[in-house]
């Protein structure tokens, strides 16, 4: 019959309409600046740098390495690496970023910066209601603005920030470990035996840290290799 | 208006002027037209309203995608095959990953293969489920069936999200593994979307396939003969609905697709009915495969630990890995001269060579009709224009 088809098509709309009032499945719409859903954990936006304590510039742990800039696919970070160093959070003075700018409106949040950094320094934001209303410096990121605190990693991230606040207490355990061996060695035995005592090794627990910490470049050296 | 013989047609010169040739009407169609699939652009020369010629014209797009694979690296290029084909990043990044591995004979542990499996399904379910909503809106169904597969759609995409961290840009796979590891929540969540999905496929079956219009607008619309659809390269969804049995995951058996059971749908008279048909049942087999991947799948490590993130350098080669995407074959090309960039880096996009027979399919019928048939070939400009 003619229109049977039809009517069944529009049955299929008559229930959808009426379910949308009835059924929680068929209401899917959320009314957005007032509503919002829940991010997922692993959300990501564009990347931000990490500080620990309360100090931006002290806390800092990038190192100005520059491998995110180097395996950046776009390249949108630009670094410049301070003449003078800074004390890092195991004590190690270390290179900081005298400029960290990331231009976001080039940035693909691709993850790729936070994969490689051997630091845990950069990570991602969920930050994103960005619009800006100047047109020309609005969207690069200086460092004052990338900075953000480790408490507001942990807000946006929980599970990975206390595996990365783990993976670095570790390490920094572990390093500790290795100079007092180190130094009691030295003490003990002739400087040569001190020598092959203190390869570094791969402290770091998580498998990722691992294949990072690996893998450094020349001129880097992994939070524990000292 | 007189008819031209189509005599007289075939003496005219083939390329086409921008001014009026005898009876024929030369018809921009795009690229800003709201129902050709972004910015593509077709020159149709009309005989009344029947199409006499159509000249593709594409390339609004380009992006030098194959070049920048080249000048950047190995991993730099894996975010950039998100953005071939925007609504399938997840098979786009699992070509690429199966031709590096292939070039530098990288094993992959076995969740991360199933994880793979899992997501290429999702991307299928959600691919061909908008698919069908823009070809009915194509047909002039404007909005409710297209509102109804994107309220589904969006469920996978939310799915895509909280394991990759992006809905469209996943950029999820790597060489030798996965980024991340789904938890047991994803996994059940995902088992659940599954488990409904055949209640929405049935409705919006009921919805569509037997609608009087749709039948009269898409049967006999745009046939497409095995034999040109081999000649031409086709692959895919469109092969499959010409009647030709050739899925890349039959034949070529990469991932664990051997261990599935699934059936692949044919077609019997290629024409546009026959390819939207062949989406719905295809959704149906991939939604078989992915309750047996959920019944499979074990814990275990999604990375291979060999694999060094930094600083790859494949060995000296050249490798081919192609796999069955949503679309049709999607495979990347890849040379290698050691260093850390590919020397060649191609990519053979499904969209663009099942495109290319858009003028047989179309000739002879209406306007109208042209936008249907482009709608069933499911192009996506990022792919095509690259």
């Amino acid at each position: 019959m003619i229109g049977a088809g039809i009517a069944k098509g529009m049955a299929v709309t008559l229930r959808n309409f009426v379910g949308s009032y009835l059924e929680e499945d068929r209401l899917t719409t959320v009314q957005y600046p007032e509503e919002r859903n829940p991010l997922p954990e692993n959300y990501r936006n564009f990347p931000i740098l990490i500080f620990d304590g309360n100090d931006p510039h002290a806390g800092l742990r990038c190192v100005a390495c520059k491998i995110c800039e180097k395996e950046c696919p776009p390249q949108c970070i630009y670094i410049t690496k301070s003449e003078d160093k800074k004390p890092d959070y195991m004590g190690k003075p270390q290179f900081y970023p005298a400029v960290f700018d990331i231009d976001i409106s080039v940035c693909m949040s691709c993850q790729i910066c936070v994969e490689v950094c051997p630091f845990e320094a950069i990570k991602m934001d969920k930050e994103f209601e960005l619009s800006k209303r100047e047109r020309f410096n609005a969207l690069l990121e200086r460092k004052e603005q990338l900075a953000k605190s480790n408490e507001y990693y942990h807000h946006i991230h929980p599970v990975e920030a206390a595996q990365v606040d783990k993976n670095l207490a570790e390490a920094a355990a572990a390093a500790e470990a290795k100079k007092k061996a180190a130094a009691a060695a030295t003490t003990a035995k002739a400087s040569s035996v001190g020598d092959a005592v203190s390869v570094p090794g791969k402290p770091a627990a998580s498998p990722t840290a691992q294949s990072l910490g690996s893998t450094s470049s020349p001129g880097v050296s992994p939070p524990a290799a000292n | 208006m007189s008819a031209t013989s189509s005599q007289e047609l075939e003496q005219a010169p083939p390329r086409m002027s921008s001014r009026l040739e005898g009876e024929l009407m030369e018809v921009s169609l795009g690229p800003q037209h709201p129902s050709t699939h972004g910015v593509f652009r077709m020159n149709v020369a009309l005989e009344g309203e029947i199409v006499r010629k159509l000249k593709p014209v594409f390339g609004y797009l380009h992006r030098n995608h194959e070049q920048i694979g080249e000048s950047a690296g190995y991993l730099q290029a894996m975010p950039y095959t998100d953005r071939l084909d925007y609504f399938c990043s997840m098979t786009n990044n699992w070509a690429y990953a199966l031709s590096v591995e292939k070039l530098a004979g990288i094993e992959v542990p076995e969740r991360a293969e199933y994880l793979r499996i899992i997501l290429a399904e999702l991307t299928r379910l959600q691919n061909h489920t908008s698919l069908l909503g823009f070809l009915l809106s194509d047909m002039g169904a404007w909005g409710t069936p297209l509102m109804y597969a994107f309220r589904e759609r969006e469920k996978i995409l939310d799915l895509f999200e909280s394991l990759s961290g992006a809905r469209m840009m996943c950029d999820y796979m790597r060489f030798g593994g996965c980024r991340v590891d789904a938890n047991d929540d994803w996994i059940a969540g995902a088992k659940k979307i599954v488990d409904l999905f055949p209640k929405f496929l049935d409705e919006f079956e009921d919805l569509i396939l037997q609608n009087e219009i749709v039948i009269a607008r898409t049967q006999h619309v745009g046939k497409l003969s095995p034999e040109l659809a081999i000649s031409a390269g086709i692959t895919g969804p469109m092969l499959r609905a010409s009647g030709v049995n050739y899925d890349i995951r039959k034949i070529d058996k990469y991932g664990f697709y051997p261990r599935f059971k699934f059936r692949v749908p044919l077609g019997d008279h290629g024409d546009t009915y026959d390819r939207l048909m062949m989406r719905a049942l295809e959704m149906r087999e991939s939604l078989s495969i992915l309750q047996q991947a959920f019944a499979q799948i074990q814990p275990g490590p999604v990375m291979n630990p060999k694999v060094k993130i930094r600083a790859f350098k494949p060995p000296v080669g050249e490798a081919y890995g192609r796999i069955e995407a949503p679309k049709g074959e999607l495979g990347f090309y890849l040379i290698s001269d050691g260093s850390a960039n590919p020397y060649r880096y191609r990519v053979r996009p499904p969209s663009f060579i099942n495109l290319t027979i858009l003028e047989d399919m179309c000739l002879g019928h209406t306007v109208a009709d042209v936008m249907v048939i482009l709608g069933s070939i499911d192009i996506v400009m990022g792919e095509v224009d690259r």
